[in-house]
């Protein structure tokens, strides 16, 4: 039984992983852009579900309404990001970390003076709460409702790639983007594209976040390392890679914190990503291109 | 950066010949024995088989061309004598077999590459540039200490390339063709006994095409040199013997005019379109490969 | 002299004359400051001593470091270690054991009872850390964003881990409350002054050996693999080799300010240690000229005083400023205030540069 429950432990937060690095792995895989504020959107779509809630007062409806707008809210910072900033670094990847960090900086401060440093808390929808009891294990409601978002998110996400033009081009400028401008294909519209698509995922995944605890000026920090380990270790561009990796870094996490700590769980998982690496420097799933010689 | 203008910094340079003896020496003894062995290469990327089959043995004293449409695969074959990519098969240099080393091993061996697009350290000047090719064998202590003069091998480089008056300058402002000529300069001072230089003078003046392609028959009198090339006419002048390689296999070796005479490289030259449409080599049996096409060639980035 | 070899290597007259002045002011300050301010000027020495490493790893080699917490802790965890040991006495156990832990030392405490042994561990304990990771990462050709991710994630392990051990580390709150250095009080403001006079010389030390790294051919050789890691590769040369060693000698520079940092602060918490304050870190470098020599440490210094100075009065908008720092400064001063004076210093290089030319 125990075995069952560190399993859905694992995949529950693996979820949540998968919930934070799916817009990132489209950001840094379409450009190659590491978006340190990526956090900071999940906190701002968390902060959009509060107000939502505190404006709506029903907490069915308000999660509703919350989800889209929390994709909306975390879509449009990220377009108003690559719109001052990011669009003019692209040649200077590693240094669009440090701006976007001094983003997140920034973000976080205005959270923290608008609606305070304390935490707050958003309720969970009525049916939402309690547990599911499946063979006398009981499984929390809102992980499951989580869980299933992230799916729905990725089902969506790689349909929308796979069978709208954008997203064709999405993937076209992933792979190759001088083929693709070449042939066409504005690059540089199809980065807000991609960037408002990422930054929105964020959003989405900062509302779900707000089932699961209270939220704060630095949810994101939390998270956004976390989520960065599985786009190293899931390979760039692929949401394949993505998928599996967060799934395994929660069972990793769950189940070394079962026979460890929550704190030496966490070096347990770093080191085995650095061995992981050591196979598999591109990680798990990579688009192979002619490197620079 | 942008205010330093490459013209204004660039004179005039020229190859020097009398420089190159002084670094090469007469002393041939040290390569007597030197040979590229090549058996059964492969090369695969992902399901498409880039280089397969080929077989190549280039002695030293054999100024060696290796030609063939795009895409034909001479640059992977390059790539993977030096380590750059993954293949099957046996490449020996000497008694050394190179396939599984990893890079910088293989350059130790004394197995030096030019790139199709010239490739120095730009922030450097030329100098140091030629200084960090030489010093591949220096101990962490020489390391650790400031250069203490110029060495001579680096001094003799930087004449025989023309590029001792732009020695203080950095690398990237020096003019295309003076990057390759550093990139040459460079494989000397590396002491390099097996030379790979793809496309050498794509970009050149004639004049300059003329200087360097005297200074790979010096080099390739005493050393193992194999230069992939385009341009026909460059070809007829220096090469001893011509590689022609066709979607990633030999298709036909020997001299110059045996080659010129192979109806099969007529045919691949002249009979399929697609390498025709490419304007690779179009008309290049029958000599008339335009320096334009070697040219933009050479740029691709 | 061309441009970027002015920059790259400066004369040698200009390097020790502003070597000499930077001695002199350090040696003033005592005279200067209030023993209050002589105090804060020593934590921003130490800090700065993090920032001279990362001007090499970083500015020199591209490797962008975003866990030098890591070493300032580990170096910092150790001297507190030390300190809490020689405080308790020979065989003694430290206050917060007994209050929070098991009464007993654990073992792996007990190297560091010696000050002999706690000095070498405070060295190669980060070294050899950043040895092995180092390694692992750069043969296998994990580099630029992906290293920092990793950085970034050890930092953030490593915090973590400290706070999961309350009893052994103090978790959160960290060790404090240390009464002595190697036997001198640290009540005494002698101490203290000389602890601002060893910080100096370590800094100065630490300064010099950067200069002397980045003036040498290796130095040349990290630039080289910084640009272009691969063709260094085809010259015989082991890229990853060049850089575990740029990234060592950060390790161990970021590892002696941390020790240092101990005795002069009085506290260490995984609050300065985790992710926020190891990309702190990079904000002075940047800001002083990635590149530079002395770019670092004045950044650094002029940061760490920025912070205290608007934090006194306005608590939040230090936060405000350090975020418009990194943007303004990464997004449009790439090179810091350096190149700014470097611009100013261009125009007689260039005249010198075309009159070399044989027109
Ligand atoms: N890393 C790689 N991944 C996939 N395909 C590759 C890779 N490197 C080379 N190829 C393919 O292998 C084939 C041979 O390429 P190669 O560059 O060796 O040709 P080449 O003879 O040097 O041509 P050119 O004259 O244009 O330089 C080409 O079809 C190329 O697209
Ligand atoms: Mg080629």
């Amino acid at each position: 039984m125990d075995i069952i429950a560190q399993l859905f432990a694992g995949l529950s937060l693996g979820s949540v992983l998968l919930l934070a690095a799916l817009g990132l792995s489209l950001t840094f895989g379409q450009m190659g852009v590491i978006n340190m504020a990526h956090g900071e959107f999940m906190m701002a779509g968390a902060y959009t579900a509060f107000v939502v809630q505190g404006v709506i007062g029903d907490a069915g409806i308000s999660l509703l309404v919350a989800l889209p707008l929390g994709f909306l809210v975390g879509g449009l910072l990220g377009l108003l990001l690559e719109a001052t900033l990011i669009h003019r670094m692209y040649r200077r990847p590693l240094d669009t970390l440090l701006v976007t960090w001094g983003v997140a900086l920034v973000l976080q401060q205005v959270a923290r003076d608008v609606f305070g440093a304390p935490n707050v808390d958003v309720r969970a929808p009525a049916w939402l709460s309690g547990a599911v009891e499946i063979g006398g294990l009981a499984l929390p409601r809102t992980r499951l409702f989580i869980l299933a978002l992230a799916i729905v998110c990725v089902v969506a996400l790689a349909l929308a790639l796979r069978a709208t033009p954008l997203g064709r081009r999405i993937r076209a400028v992933v792979q190759n983007r001088d083929l693709a401008e070449a042939s066409g294909i504005s690059s540089r519209g199809t980065d807000r594209v991609t960037f408002f698509v990422g930054s929105g995922l964020a959003g989405i995944a900062g509302v779900a976040l707000t089932l699961l605890g209270s939220i704060g000026p630095t949810l994101g920090t939390s998270y956004i390392v976390d989520a960065f380990l599985v786009v190293v270790a899931g390979g760039i561009g692929q949401i394949k890679g993505t998928v599996i990796a967060a799934t395994a870094l929660g069972l990793m996490q769950a189940f070394f914190e079962y026979s460890t700590t929550a704190s030496v769980a966490k070096v347990l998982v770093f080191v085995a990503i650095v061995a992981f690496l050591q196979l598999r420097p591109q990680g798990l799933v990579s688009v192979r291109t002619r490197s620079l010689a | 950066m942008s205010d330093l203008s490459p013209a204004a910094a660039q004179p005039e340079t020229e190859i020097d010949l009398a420089a190159a003896e002084a670094l090469l020496g007469t002393d041939t003894s040290r390569f007597r024995h030197d040979y590229l062995e090549i058996r059964g290469l492969r090369v695969e990327f992902d399901g498409f088989v880039a280089v397969r089959d080929v077989d190549l043995t280039v002695t030293q004293g054999d100024l060696r061309f290796l030609i063939g449409p795009n895409g034909a695969g001479k640059t992977t074959l390059i790539d993977a004598v030096t380590g750059l990519v993954r293949a099957s098969g046996s490449v020996a240099f000497g008694r050394t077999e190179l396939l599984g080393r990893s890079t910088h091993r293989i350059a130790r061996a004394g197995v030096g590459r030019t790139f199709q697009t010239a490739s120095v350290f730009d922030e450097l000047t030329v100098l140091q540039n030629l200084d960090i090719a030489a010093g591949a064998r220096r101990g962490p202590l020489t390391l650790l200490r400031r250069r203490p003069g110029t060495p001579e091998a680096v001094e003799h480089a930087l004449e025989t390339v023309g590029l001792t008056a732009l020695r203080d300058v950095p690398a990237g402002v020096l003019a295309h063709g003076q990057k390759q000529w550093l990139e040459i300069g460079m494989l000397l001072v590396q002491d390099a006994h097996l030379l790979l230089l793809d496309e050498p003078v794509a970009g050149m003046t004639q004049a300059e095409r003329e200087e360097t392609g005297q200074l790979l028959r010096r080099i390739g009198s005493q050393r193992v040199v194999v230069v992939v090339e385009h341009d026909m006419e460059f070809l007829r002048s220096f090469a001893d013997s011509v590689t022609v390689m066709h979607q990633g296999r030999v298709l036909a070796e020997g001299t110059v005019q045996e080659v010129q005479n192979d109806p099969a490289v007529v045919e691949v030259y002249l009979g399929a379109p697609a390498a025709a449409s490419d304007g690779a080599a179009a008309g290049a049996t029958a000599g008339a490969v335009t320096s334009e096409a070697a040219t933009s060639e050479g740029e691709l980035p | 002299m061309t441009v970027l070899n002015a920059l790259v290597r400066p004369g040698r007259t200009r390097t020790l004359a502003a070597f000499g002045l930077a001695a002199a002011l350090l040696l003033l300050a005592p005279v200067v400051l209030s023993p209050f301010r002589l105090d804060l000027l020593a934590k921003f020495l130490c800090l700065a001593m993090v920032a001279v490493g990362i001007g090499l790893a970083w500015g020199r080699g591209g490797l962008l470091t975003l866990g030098q917490g890591v070493y300032f802790g580990l170096g910092a965890y150790l001297m507190a270690m030390h300190l809490k040991l020689a405080d308790a006495g020979p065989g003694g156990v430290p206050d917060f054991m007994l209050l929070y832990g098991t009464g007993q030392v654990p073992g792996w405490w007990e190297p560091l009872r010696s000050p002999v042994s706690a000095i070498l561990l405070i060295l190669v304990v980060p070294a050899a850390l950043a040895a092995l990771l180092g390694w692992a990462v750069f043969t296998r050709r994990v580099r630029g964003a992906y290293f920092a991710i990793l950085s970034q994630a050890l930092a953030a392990a490593f915090a973590i881990l400290l706070i999961g051990q309350q009893q052994t580390t103090g978790g959160t709150n960290g060790l404090n409350g240390f009464r002595a250095f190697f036997g001198y009080d640290l009540a005494d403001p002698v101490n203290k002054q000389m602890l601002y006079l060893i910080a100096a010389g370590v800094l100065l030390v630490m300064v010099a050996v950067v200069r002397q790294l980045t003036v040498s051919r290796f130095g040349e050789l990290l630039v080289a693999v910084r640009d272009q890691e691969d063709r260094v590769r085809f010259l015989g040369y082991d890229p990853a080799a060049v850089k575990v060693v740029a990234y060592v000698v950060a390790a161990v520079m970021a590892a002696v300010g941390g020790a240092l940092f101990v005795p002069i602060v009085g506290i260490i918490s995984p609050a300065d240690v985790g992710v926020v304050p190891s990309i702190g870190f990079l904000i002075g470098v940047a800001i002083g000229g990635r590149a530079t020599l002395l770019g670092p440490v004045l950044g650094s210094i002029a940061v760490s005083w920025a912070q205290t100075s608007i934090s006194e009065q306005f608590p939040s908008g230090w936060i405000y400023f350090q975020g418009a720092l990194f943007i303004l400064v990464i997004a449009f001063l790439p090179g810091g205030l350096a190149s700014v004076a470097g611009t100013l210093r261009r125009r007689p290089a260039v005249a010198g540069l075309s009159e070399r030319s044989p027109a």
